[in-house]
């Protein structure tokens, strides 16, 4: 069983003075340069290459790292890429303040969980090494157990998809 | 409670509670996938259902418009490799002869009143227009909904938009459509179903229910529906042979997450400078830039309506030396009409290049795309860059695009 509460390092995606950058797209997430690549494991090694600021995110990720995001996060194309690059280092969820319809799809059928929380604390969560998230409950929790956020919690069946391991893996008539 | 037209729809299709903000599982009417990602389709599914079969091979369809006939050997490939499936699935494929999906489901009856409906066209909310709900996906999401004819959705927000006033010639649908793009912006419906009433829509023929319904997507929207009208029932009579389907409209105390009203009377003609179609100006402010090539087609204005009106403004005249006039028809059935009613023959002697029924120009492929620097301008709902090519491109209505063609500038249609 795959675990609904993950707890990893916080990334805060924000721009040069520190504010949340919104519209983060497709093509900023994953270069429409490396669509080529059909390995999954090294899409990893491009997500963010496109995003000013964020060139070196890929070496510095580790598995359970929890994304915090600003609007309208993975707007633009539908390209698969833009999930499989976070799946590749581990990122255990990605907390948005809103996301592209399309790309919500994405990431919900390809078992990357996503939580919609429409206030990020940005100065508290850049304060932590470490946070949880439980995604059944949407409780963000600081490293002392404090609940430092409440988003909304996934859906009962974006949690069915997650705990199969992904959409097609959901035999369902 | 009462409820908006989408929570209408859905709910005849679910067994969960209908609630905006509630993920549910949806029944699915038809589900189709296109040459652009069917290929996909067809992997996900042999990888996930080995030697398994589609749920209803009857509600599923392959339908070929992106690049129709194929010209490159890639897309040769993809088309190959949906028609062996279909035969072996006994899956309907309307093929490279037929013309834009979207359009073909209507005109076939399989998109109707009520209906829930998938496919890997992101514009595939287009049904909107016939009061069915219609949703682009990627390929993981088709694949599961062809092997189990069902979907999660979470029920959106509605959003409400009252018009008022009648927008007169030479402003049409496209106008219109794209003075509610410019308002909304690409985020002003993100995430909603928006219901769009008022005169200047009930007034609509279905070309023109077709143009608005389309651009829901370039408001961020999930879908846009209309109320129903003549043109609707007459369009849905010819397609199915049939009135009695129960168009899914509000209840009168329908919840909605917003409202909005809007004067539309005096609207004039607007055109979406590049690089983005909410990017929109009366088009006065931009008249006398220079236009290379004029694209009219594509599911947003390819229809007969949308064409004829094209050949009107050109019959008897021919485009300015050095314009490239490019036309595609939406369908085989619009091209076929165009055809015997001599609307082509116009066309033709305008100087236009004219080619079969598909995505043309919006796809890359089929009738050429631009160089860097050309200047275009198309009826179609998008341009970003690269999207039809490398030059900048205008979004404008049917008029607008045909005088400007005459021109060779970008012309208001009440200046001919």
């Amino acid at each position: 069983m795959r675990p609904t509460v993950i707890k990893g390092r916080p990334w805060v995606i924000v721009d040069a003075e520190g504010n949340l950058i919104d519209d983060i797209d497709t093509d900023q997430i994953y270069h429409n340069a490396y669509l080529a690549v059909t390995d999954p494991r090294e899409m990893g090694g491009y997500a963010f290459s496109n995003l000013e600021g964020w060139g070196d995110f890929p070496k510095e990720a580790k598995p359970g790292d929890v994304l915090f995001v600003g609007e309208n996060f993975g707007a633009g194309s539908s390209r698969q890429h833009a999930v499989d690059c976070f799946l590749a280092l581990g990122i255990g969820a990605v907390v948005g303040r809103s996301f592209g319809a399309i790309y919500k799809r994405n990431a919900i059928n390809s078992g990357l969980p996503l939580l919609e929380l429409p206030e990020i604390p940005v100065a508290a969560l850049r304060a932590f090494e470490e946070v949880t998230v439980d995604l059944e409950s949407g409780e963000i929790r600081s490293p002392g157990g404090r609940v430092i956020a409440r988003a909304r919690p996934m859906s009962r069946v974006a949690l069915e998809i997650y705990r199969a391991g992904g959409l097609l893996e959901l035999k369902r008539l | 409670m009462g409820r908006t037209v989408i929570e209408k729809i859905f709910a005849a299709h679910t067994e969960d509670e209908v609630v905006p903000g509630k993920v549910i599982w949806l029944d699915l009417d038809a589900r189709s996938a296109r040459d652009f990602a069917g290929a996909n389709v067809v992997k996900r599914f042999r990888e996930a259902y080995p030697g398994e079969r589609v749920a209803d091979p009857g509600k599923t369809f392959f339908t070929f418009d992106c690049n129709a006939p194929a010209n490159t050997i890639a897309y040769a490939q993809n088309q190959r490799i949906c028609r062996l499936f279909a035969r072996e699935q006994g899956i309907k494929v309307y093929d490279v002869d037929s013309g834009i999906g979207s359009h073909v489901l209507m005109e076939e009856g399989i998109a109707v009143p009520g209906a829930t409906v998938v496919g890997t066209d992101s514009h595939l909310n287009i049904l909107g227009a016939v009061g069915a709900f219609g949703q682009g996906m990627g390929d993981v999401d088709i694949a599961f909904a062809f092997r189990y004819g069902r979907t999660w959705f979470e029920v959106p927000p509605t959003m409400h938009i009252v018009l008022t006033g009648r927008c007169e010639f030479p402003a049409t649908a496209k106008d219109l459509t794209l003075f509610l793009v410019g308002k909304l912006g690409s985020r002003g419906a993100l995430g909603k179903a928006v219901e769009i009433e008022g005169e200047a829509v009930e007034v609509l023929d279905m070309a023109g229910r077709i143009t608005l319904c389309s651009m829901a997507t370039e408001m961020g929207a999930i879908s846009a529906f209309l109320p129903p009208s003549d043109a609707l029932w007459e369009f849905v009579e010819g397609a199915t042979g049939r009135r009695d389907f129960p168009y899914p409209t509000a209840d009168p105390d329908a919840e909605y997450i917003q409202e909005l009203g809007l004067d539309v009377s005096g609207l004039k003609p607007m055109i979406a400078a590049p690089p983005r179609p909410d990017n929109v100006y009366v088009v006065s402010e931009l008249e006398g830039e220079r236009v290379d090539t004029v694209f009219v087609g594509s599911c947003t204005n390819g229809r007969y309506e949308d064409i004829r009106l094209v050949a009107e403004i050109l019959k008897g005249r021919r485009v300015a030396p050095g314009v490239v006039l490019k036309v595609a028809p939406a369908t085989r059935r619009v091209w076929g009409q165009l055809l015997k009613e001599g609307w082509l023959e116009v066309l033709y002697d305008a100087g236009a290049v004219i080619t079969h029924a598909a995505c043309a120009g919006c796809a890359q492929g089929q009738i050429g795309m631009t160089g860097e620097g050309e200047v275009q301008l198309s009826t179609g709902n998008r341009n970003f860059p690269g999207k039809q090519g490398k030059g900048p491109t205008y979004l404008c209505s049917p008029a607008t695009a045909a005088a400007s063609a005459l021109l060779g500038r970008i012309t208001s249609p009440e200046r001919l």
